[in-house]
């Protein structure tokens, strides 16, 4: 395996038309005209770079050939000249200046968010990304969808490794939508670079930016600020409909949130909430408190045999809905649906050798949820 | 000059013998060897996680250790190589040379010398112990961001900013020892415009530490009153700001960097010179264009907080400011290659790492430049791009510089050449080691890959591999140095008091070994 990954990489190094080395080698151009003025900017920078670096080691090289003693080079004791002293002062300042230009122009189209057509605040969670989109009655929480298998290297890699998440952020292809990027615990980054959009999530600040992507398609990102444990497991993957598809998204997110709303109300069998609290259990709770329930000693604790599980209900159920303030336990109110908050609860009461026997039901957590909104 | 050192001097009070010379010492040349052994301990302590890292990172998926550690790792690695390596490293180069450099007897004031030296040991003890303890090391990046490493940080954190705090008060009286050696110790004759430019960046250095390492205690400060006594500077939910955080830490950790490269300059500006057989060029616009990067140093630090959502205009001039640091760079590095102009060079290992230094931290300001232009580093802000960039100028950049440093002024210490070919086989293991490990990051930052992660996408995949072959090559090359450097203490053909052919400078004026004291009456420079 890893002499025919090295094979490939020569073979992607030695051809330059080859596809897959200019996308590994270089920044990608992404979609955006934003993105596009950035690759340019980028490139210009470069090349200038590569000119001066050309002209310095080069001048440096033959000198080192030229002047060295093994070819009988005698020193010339010159060690002064205020005129080519100031010249590579002023030289450089020039360059300086010519890229500042068009650095100064794309920074300031960067920063005109104005006659956005959709707004959407982006939030980051430790280790998951929140979009609610305003106006529209849509918000999900979007969470890294790599079977942990996959990481703990049992399983083969899926194609898009650590970079596939459960609901992506839908944004139609064609309009201008702004984001609204803050956080609820640690500083994270929100970054896709085919828009060249990174703008940090920061707890207390809400900082503004915005894209608009010509072509649809699914365009892939990650986190990069480092928040914690997770860090590397925490991608944004935006899907870009055409305008039409984006509305019966749109209409079918709507339909699906009834829906829930509905099942709230109804009794669930244990056995389904003991498979659906699994699922859950797995998504929100294993990156800490490990899948086998044993948590990480000294850093989660875990839910196996522990006071909180195998306790009082309302305790249980107090801690998973609002957190636990100063640790990296988060309230899952908001973040998880009545039934799944139900059906997690249960499974933590019931898996594990916990065997407590409680059903929690929907009904109650919803009774729950509408309270504390009220 | 010679005469006034004479060898009889050292016998009736030398060193001490034993352990307690080691402890007690006042002497600078042995306070120096102290600094240089710790920092070397340190270099290989920070090297061995840094291959942990490098050992995790050699294909996907998690194999040899699991995400908290990895972070511990990183932030240890980080914390270990500025404050324990390439610090210490400088002052140790500062304790042995400068005294000798400008004539005088020892430094200003050798008591304080020896306290500045034994709380670091200390300082990082503390900081190691960490490791063992309940939730582990700190595991929130050098940088240690809030709130991550105040409301989500192990209970350790409360040892790391103590030992942050006992590390600045080391720097902070090595920095007022440098200067008061400097300004008040001169030998007559020695202005300040005759200095040597090692002295000149040291004594530049040596402000630029004063300066920033009261912010560094400050911000640690906060940290603590934030965990520990209920104030909110950086909590959003108690009405702090998370940004002040960074505000403050960058105010201290940009010209932190510059305390890492500027006595390299002058490393480096020593050694071109005696191994071009010429006189440095340009040596007036090297003292002014390294006091603009100083001054420059204090105004760019929010180059780092590009994507923290600055205000349009913050970000233009610190764009500006950043890229106007290239001026003063660009002259320093012209003035290098003019000297080697013309010369008649050879290339002794120093030499080798002098002009290594000269290309490679190039390179590393190349990629500088480039993260200065805003609307660009939104897209290499925290990917392996930064790594590759900082890595490039802090280790062909300071550590080589150190590395050509001591091969420079091993004969002088010791009293014995050092073996040239294993000195040079060396020097093309690690150029061959650090250029693997870092020049593919380049690409992959590029590609995309943010940094501090354990695991990442496919498509990084070989470049990832490349650059960890190359970090165990030169990881275990510095082994050789290690082996070399012992040889030498041993033994090996005797140095003549000049050293290398007609170097300039007062410490080429005393036999080698240095006598443990010299210039009991100052030399006279005419």
């Amino acid at each position: 395996m890893k002499v025919t990954r090295l094979i490939t990489l020569l073979i992607s190094m030695s051809s330059v038309s080859h596809a897959r080395a200019e996308w590994a080698l270089n920044m990608p151009r992404g979609v955006t005209e934003i993105s596009q003025s950035v690759f340019d900017l980028h490139m210009i920078i470069f090349w200038i770079c590569v000119a001066i670096g050309v002209v310095v080691f080069g001048v440096m090289f033959w000198s080192i050939f030229h002047h060295r003693q093994s070819r009988g080079a005698k020193a010339h004791h010159f060690h002064e000249n205020t005129f080519v002293e100031i010249i590579w002062t002023l030289v450089p300042f020039a360059i300086l200046i010519a890229m500042a230009i068009p650095a100064t122009a794309t920074l300031v189209k960067m920063y005109d968010p104005s006659d956005a057509d959709i707004d959407i605040q982006v939030t980051g969670y430790q280790w998951k990304w929140r979009y609610q989109y305003l106006g529209e009655d849509i918000d999900f929480f979007s969470n890294t969808t790599t079977p942990l298998e996959q990481i703990n290297n049992e399983e083969e890699k899926g194609e898009n490794y650590l970079l596939e998440v459960d609901n992506p952020l839908v944004i139609p292809a064609g309009k201008k939508v702004r984001f609204l990027i803050t956080s609820v615990d640690v500083i994270h980054s929100w970054w896709v670079p085919d828009f060249a959009v990174k703008k940090d999530a920061i707890p207390g600040f809400i900082n503004e930016s915005w894209t608009n992507v010509p072509e649809p398609g699914i365009y892939r990102g990650q986190c990069t600020e480092l928040c914690g444990k997770n860090h590397g497991f925490m991608p944004v993957v935006v899907d870009v409909r055409p305008q039409a598809e984006y509305e019966l998204w749109v209409a079918q997110q709507k339909n699906i949130k009834a829906q829930e709303i509905a099942s709230a109300k109804q009794s669930i069998s244990m056995e389904e909430l003991m498979t659906k609290g699994e699922a859950v259990y797995q998504t929100s709770c294993a990156a800490c408190h490990q899948a086998n329930g044993e948590g990480i000693p000294n850093v989660f604790p875990g839910l196996k045999n522990s006071p909180i599980a195998t306790g009082d209900i309302n305790q249980h159920i107090d801690i998973v809905l609002n957190g636990k303030t100063g640790s990296a336990m988060q309230a899952f109110r908001e973040q998880l649906s009545a039934v799944d908050l139900a059906a997690v609860i249960t499974y933590e009461r019931n898996a594990w050798g916990n065997n407590m026997g409680d059903k929690v039901e929907p009904v109650a957590i919803d009774k729950l949820k509408v309270a504390a909104k009220q | 000059m010679n005469t006034m050192t004479k060898v009889e001097h050292t016998e009736h009070h030398g060193p001490a013998a034993g352990i307690s010379r080691w402890f007690y010492t006042t002497n600078h040349k042995d306070i120096g060897t102290l600094y240089l052994w710790f920092s070397f301990a340190m270099f290989l302590t920070g090297g061995c996680m840094a291959l942990m890292i490098r050992a995790e990172l050699f294909q996907p998926g998690l194999q040899l250790i699991q995400p908290d550690f990895f972070n511990q790792m990183t932030t240890m690695h980080g914390l270990i190589m500025v404050f324990g390596a390439v610090m210490p490293a400088f002052v140790g180069l500062a304790n042995w040379m400068l005294p000798m450099m400008v004539g005088a007897p020892d430094m200003a004031l050798p008591r304080m010398n020896n306290w500045s030296f034994w709380i670091l040991p200390f300082a990082f003890a503390m900081m190691l112990s960490t490791l063992f303890m309940d939730g582990g090391a700190p595991n929130f990046g050098w940088t240690f961001y809030a709130p991550l490493s105040t409301t989500y940080a192990p209970p350790s954190v409360t040892y790391f900013i103590f030992a942050v705090h006992m590390m600045g008060i080391s720097s902070i009286m090595g920095a007022i020892n440098i200067i008061a050696t400097i300004l008040n110790m001169r030998a007559p004759g020695m202005t300040m415009m005759k200095l040597p430019l090692f002295v000149w960046t040291w004594l530049i250095t040596a402000f630029l530490l004063i300066a920033v390492m009261p912010v560094l205690a400050g911000v640690v400060t906060m940290m603590l009153m934030d965990i520990h006594f209920g104030t909110s500077f950086f909590n959003a939910a108690g009405g702090g700001d998370p940004v002040l955080f960074q505000h403050v830490f960058w105010f201290f950790g940009h010209p932190e960097v510059y305390i890492m490269i500027l006595p390299a300059f002058g490393i480096v500006s020593e050694i071109i010179p005696t191994f071009a057989r010429k006189r440095l060029f340009g040596y007036s616009s090297m003292v002014y264009a390294t006091s603009s990067i100083a001054f420059l140093s204090f105004i760019v630090w929010a180059h780092h907080m590009f994507t923290v959502g600055l205000p349009l205009m913050g970000e233009l001039f610190f764009m500006y400011a950043t890229m106007l640091i290239a001026v003063p760079t660009g002259v320093k590095v012209f003035n290098w290659v003019a000297t080697m102009f013309r010369g008649s060079m050879t290339f002794e290992t120093p030499m080798l790492f002098a002009v290594a230094f000269v290309v490679l931290f190039t390179i590393g300001g190349f990629s500088g430049l480039m993260l200065a232009i805003a609307p660009a580093d939104f897209q290499y802000h925290d990917t392996y791009f930064v790594v590759a960039h900082f890595h490039y100028v802090l280790v062909p950049g300071a550590v080589f510089a150190i590395m050509a440093g001591v091969y420079y002024w091993l004969p002088k210490w010791t009293g014995h050449y050092y073996p040239e070919t294993m000195g040079k086989v060396h020097f093309w293991c690690s150029f061959v080691g650090v250029n693997l490990t870092f020049f593919p990051m380049h690409f992959i930052g590029l590609a995309g890959m943010p940094r501090r992660i354990p695991d990442y996408a496919l498509q990084f995949a070989d470049f990832n591999m490349v650059a960890s072959i190359g970090a165990f090559i030169f990881g275990f090359s510095q082994l050789i140095f290690l082996v070399l450097i012992i040889k030498t203490i041993r033994g090996g053909s005797p140095a003549t008091p000049e050293v290398w052919d007609e170097p300039e400078g007062l410490e080429w004026t005393i036999p080698s070994p240095a006598p443990y004291h010299t210039f009991t009456t100052p030399p006279e420079v005419k």
